[in-house]
């Protein structure tokens, strides 16, 4: 591209087109993309509801789609029936009976759903009819297809990494532009604040906190307490790095003009300081959502978190806490990939946002 | 460094903890005896328990006394290094705290000792190959060593063990411990250890290396390098002795600031692992709804995390000539 | 003849671009020569290639290097390093980033002596405090005990010459040594200069821009644009009758 080009163009289309030419990063962003779709589309796009449970199946392994029939000839996908027996210890041991067939349906009635919570539907993409059973993935312990615990579970995980540090950077904001646009006194009370809330350690203050929510609360209660005491652990850190960003900022020469306007101090922090913060706010949002994600798995492993039946990526995982049925259901690690998967998306992202990001900075720096 | 300098800096440090800690203990205590009611009222509606017990109990604890009240007594004898009695275990908090603080602070040494003697090693590889293929590789490493969440490697490995029977699946002792020779002792020890220690580490083996590539890569870009080389030092000499030397120090300040996450992941793995420590304790604690017990870890967990930092704060005035006299 | 530079060029890897084009240069023993020029000129350059110090950017295209009768461009690494620092050093711009920062003074000057100098290790210091007396430091052990940028430039600047002849080298390059400091230090920077030569017999390869500074100590400049030597000769004829325009300029720019 010619230098005359690069100069019309503003700095954010520069980053921009860098951001897209880093393919890892493009990649990510559609991996992202996908898991956030499929989480909101959840209800259609799986073939049961998160709750359907079926107690024979336990830990049933996933049912193959086949296309071609036991004669060799083409026909629509479907799957066999299984039976099932036990072994000479006891075990569940599942037998394909070939005899049953069960077509998969596609966009045909399956357990009900409500769109936007409101318009009742049953329509999902695809699935079979009773008594067959479509494990795409297998089945956890009381049989619940787990491709669609994982897809309902995305829901929880994702948003509550979203949510959490939305509340967290409101409050970071806040307290970091006040402080540094103030300086002085004011820093440095908010300041010692900061450094107090940052200095305890996290998953301490979790697990007191946790244990200050009553027992008496609903799932939701539990999901917005647990969103609530994620922010109150995370907004410090945020703060620190928006002070001094402000800091640096109220020294040049659009907030003397703007001063001189007569705007008030607040309006100024929020309409002039503040969108000068966007871009390092951006790379810090992006890299403190997986320690949000990775939280609230851990705490729903162990039971203090979103609890059953609805699901959550952490408390799926905790079917594999007990060791031993991993070696007979190694599927059940499946929710761990997934969070492994995430939380490297927002990485590989976050660190390619700083390069993109970081000529910008330097020649802001240099206008000053 | 003089004594004074020191004492003037942890006094420093201390002002903005000790009330921090007084207010995060006093919320936990007033809402903890808030919402599951006070252990007094579960006391005498448990029919097993006397009533001079109980009586006991009210004297001791001053059960009685409006909430606050017990608080202060609780913060009083706090000074007196009385922590209160633990409902759970029946024996007094101190006795339960003693043995698990010992083993969150074996584990986290473990882990520190794991992390740096890896991640600084490859991050020096990896500045002194740059861009070569074995950088490369240890930085796709490392990309994926900081995204892997601490418990799901836990889970994988305990189940790697569970097959192989190479490493005991969790706890801290094997049942036979008693009876091993103390080298036997220590390798039981160490043997249980690394499940917990290498899962902490793994993710922080990432992050650091990828500063201290960094790090190596601006020093080996400084004037003074330059100098060294053209004094004629061997290269090893310029390389460990001079580069290294500086690309360490902002390490170590950040060592000071990765305690409160050291020690919030090993509580996280202490639980999974079955490891005994303060972290576990707590869980367990806030479970029973253990109050004395509850507040007691969660100050010595900011306790021992101050302790660390005032470390890593020496540790740094050492190592850079420039802080200490300033 | 100490060192003798034959049709040097040094360009960029990437490009050939010629940063260093096909220079002469040529010193005698006890000699003070002056490579003068602007920046850009490639007289840094120069200096780094003596000592072979280039940045992986750069790489020598052609010439020789004579020391000691020997082409230093044939040399291995091993054979380099031996020079440096013992035979031919260098002194930098600026002193406070050419000493690293987490060791003293004395440990660095210890280190020449250590690896170039055959010399007990218990008489070491006393050697280093000797050097730093002998660039006219007057607190020789409080200096020894001292960290860089807790030092005077001045200072600092004595202590990197003192560095510099701790091996008794037969040359050194001095890159810049009074652009950054003070006026007054400057002069007592240049008598040192001038103690070292006729005292030690030392050769000097003076790199600036300050003709001021070549017209009082140099034997003989050489003046350097864009990778060319354009003028060469002693510095009273150059200075009151220079041959080439960019001469005229850079005596111009100075005197206005």
């Amino acid at each position: 591209m010619n230098k005359k080009r690069s100069q019309h163009m503003s700095l954010t289309k520069l980053a921009l087109m860098k951001f897209k030419a880093n393919r890892m990063a493009m990649v990510c962003v559609f991996i992202l993309g996908l898991f956030y779709l499929s989480a909101i589309a959840a209800d259609f796009l799986t073939p049961y509801s998160y709750d359907n449970e079926d107690r024979n199946y336990s830990y049933c392994p996933p049912t193959a789609i086949h296309i071609f029939d036991h004669n060799g000839r083409l026909s629509w996908p479907f799957v066999y029936g299984r039976d099932i027996t036990f072994n000479d210890m006891h075990r569940r041991v599942y037998i394909t009976d070939m005899t049953k067939r069960y077509p998969i349906k596609f966009l045909a009635p399956g357990d009900t759903y409500k769109i936007l919570g409101i318009i009742p539907s049953s329509i999902r993409l695809f699935t079979v009819d009773a008594p067959g059973r479509l494990y795409l993935w297998g089945a956890d312990s009381r049989g619940r297809d787990l491709f669609s615990r994982i897809i309902y579970g995305g829901r929880i995980s994702l948003s509550i990494g979203v949510i959490g540090v939305m509340i967290s950077f409101s409050i970071g904001l806040l307290v970091g532009g006040i402080a540094g646009y103030y300086g002085g006194k004011v820093d440095d009370i908010l300041m010692r604040v900061c450094e107090m809330f940052m200095m305890v350690p996290g998953f301490y203050l979790l697990l007191a906190l946790r244990a200050i929510v009553p027992p008496e609360f609903n799932s939701v209660q539990v999901f917005i307490s647990i969103v609530v005491i994620l922010a109150f652990i995370g907004w410090a850190g945020l703060a620190r790095v928006i002070r001094g960003m402000c800091l640096s900022l109220r020294e040049r020469e659009f907030v003397l003009a703007a001063k001189t306007m007569g705007l008030s101090d607040l309006s100024i922090i929020v309409r002039h300081i503040l969108p000068h913060t966007l871009s390092y706010s951006l790379i810090a949002i992006m890299l403190s959502i997986p320690s949000y994600i990775i939280f609230e798995s851990a705490l729903s492993l162990f039971g203090l978190g979103i609890q059953d039946p609805y699901a959550s990526w952490g408390n799926l995982l905790s079917e594999a806490m007990g060791i031993v049925q991993i070696g007979f259901s190694p599927w059940i690690l499946l929710p761990g990939v997934f969070i492994f998967m995430t939380v490297m998306c927002f990485n590989v992202i976050g660190d390619a946002l700083r390069d993109c990001l970081d000529p910008k900075l330097q020649l802001e720096k240099n206008k000053a | 460094m003089t004594v004074n300098i020191m004492l003037k800096y942890i006094f420093k440090r201390l002002i903005v903890v000790i009330p921090l800690l007084l207010a995060m203990s006093l919320l936990t205590f007033v809402f903890m005896q808030k919402t599951t009611g006070s252990f007094y009222d579960s006391l005498r509606m448990d029919p097993l328990i006397s009533q001079e017990t109980i009586d006991r109990y009210v004297q001791l604890y001053q059960l009685d006394r409006p909430l606050l009240y017990q608080y202060g007594h609780w913060v009083v004898n706090l000074f007196r290094l009385e922590l209160g009695y633990s409902f759970y275990y029946n024996i007094p908090v101190v006795n339960v705290i003693k043995g698990r603080l010992w083993n969150t602070f074996i584990l986290s040494l473990a882990s520190l000792i794991v992390t740096w003697g890896l991640a600084i090693p490859l991050g020096v590889w990896a500045a002194l190959h740059r861009n070569r293929w074995i950088d490369r590789c240890i930085q796709m490493f490392s990309y994926i060593a900081l995204s892997t969440p601490s418990f799901f490697l836990a889970i994988l490995l305990l189940y790697a063990a569970s097959r192989t029977g190479w490493l005991p699946l969790g706890g801290m002792h094997s049942v036979h411990y008693e009876q091993l020779s103390f080298m036997g002792k220590t390798v039981d020890l160490l043997q249980h250890l690394a499940i917990p220690a290498v899962c902490l580490s793994f993710a922080s083996i990432g992050s650091l290396q990828r500063i201290m590539r960094g790090n190596m890569l601006e020093v080996l870009g400084q004037q003074y390098v330059l100098t060294a080389r053209a004094k004629g030092l061997p290269e090893n000499r310029v390389v460990y002795g001079h580069v290294l030397r500086n690309a360490i120090n902002p390490l170590i300040t950040l060592l000071g600031y990765s305690f409160s996450s050291l020690l919030s992941g090993a509580a996280l793995l202490e639980i999974i692992c079955g490891w005994p420590g303060l972290g576990s304790l707590m869980l367990t604690a806030v479970r029973s709804k253990d109050i004395y017990l509850v507040m007691a870890s969660f100050m010595m967990g900011g306790v021992l995390f101050l302790i660390g930092n005032l470390l890593a704060d020496i540790l740094l005035a050492r190592a850079d000539p420039r802080i200490r006299y300033e | 003849m100490v060192l003798a530079i034959e049709k040097l060029s040094v360009s960029l890897r990437n490009n050939d671009q010629k940063i260093v084009d096909a220079i002469d240069l040529n010193i005698e023993p006890g000699q003070i020569v002056g490579l003068v020029g602007g920046s850009g000129s490639g007289k840094t350059t120069t200096g780094l290639s003596i000592l072979r110090l280039l940045p992986d950017s750069m790489h020598i295209s052609s010439g020789r290097i004579i020391f000691n009768g020997k082409d230093l461009l044939t040399y291995s690494p091993g054979q380099m390093r031996s020079i440096r620092g013992s035979q031919i050093s260098m002194i930098f711009q600026d002193p406070l980033n050419a000493f690293n920062p987490v060791f003293t003074i004395g440990y660095q000057i210890d280190e020449v002596l250590k690896f170039h100098v055959d010399i007990a290790a218990s008489k070491r210091t006393r050697r280093t405090l000797e050097l730093l007396g002998m660039v006219g430091i007057s607190d020789p052990p409080r200096v020894y005990r001292s960290y860089p940028h807790q030092l005077s430039g001045g200072m600092r600047q004595r202590a990197m010459i003192a560095q510099a002849i701790a091996a008794e080298p037969k040359m050194v390059i001095a890159d810049e040594p009074t652009s950054n400091l003070d006026v007054t230090i400057q002069a007592k920077i240049i008598n040192i200069f001038e103690d070292l030569r006729s005292q030690l017999g030392l050769s000097f390869l003076l790199i600036t821009h300050d003709l001021g500074l070549v017209e009082y100590l140099a034997d003989h400049i050489y003046i350097m644009r864009q990778g060319k030597i354009v003028e060469s000769g002693q510095p009273k004829s150059i200075l009151h009758a220079p041959q080439h325009t960019y001469t005229l300029e850079l005596i111009n720019a100075i005197k206005g």
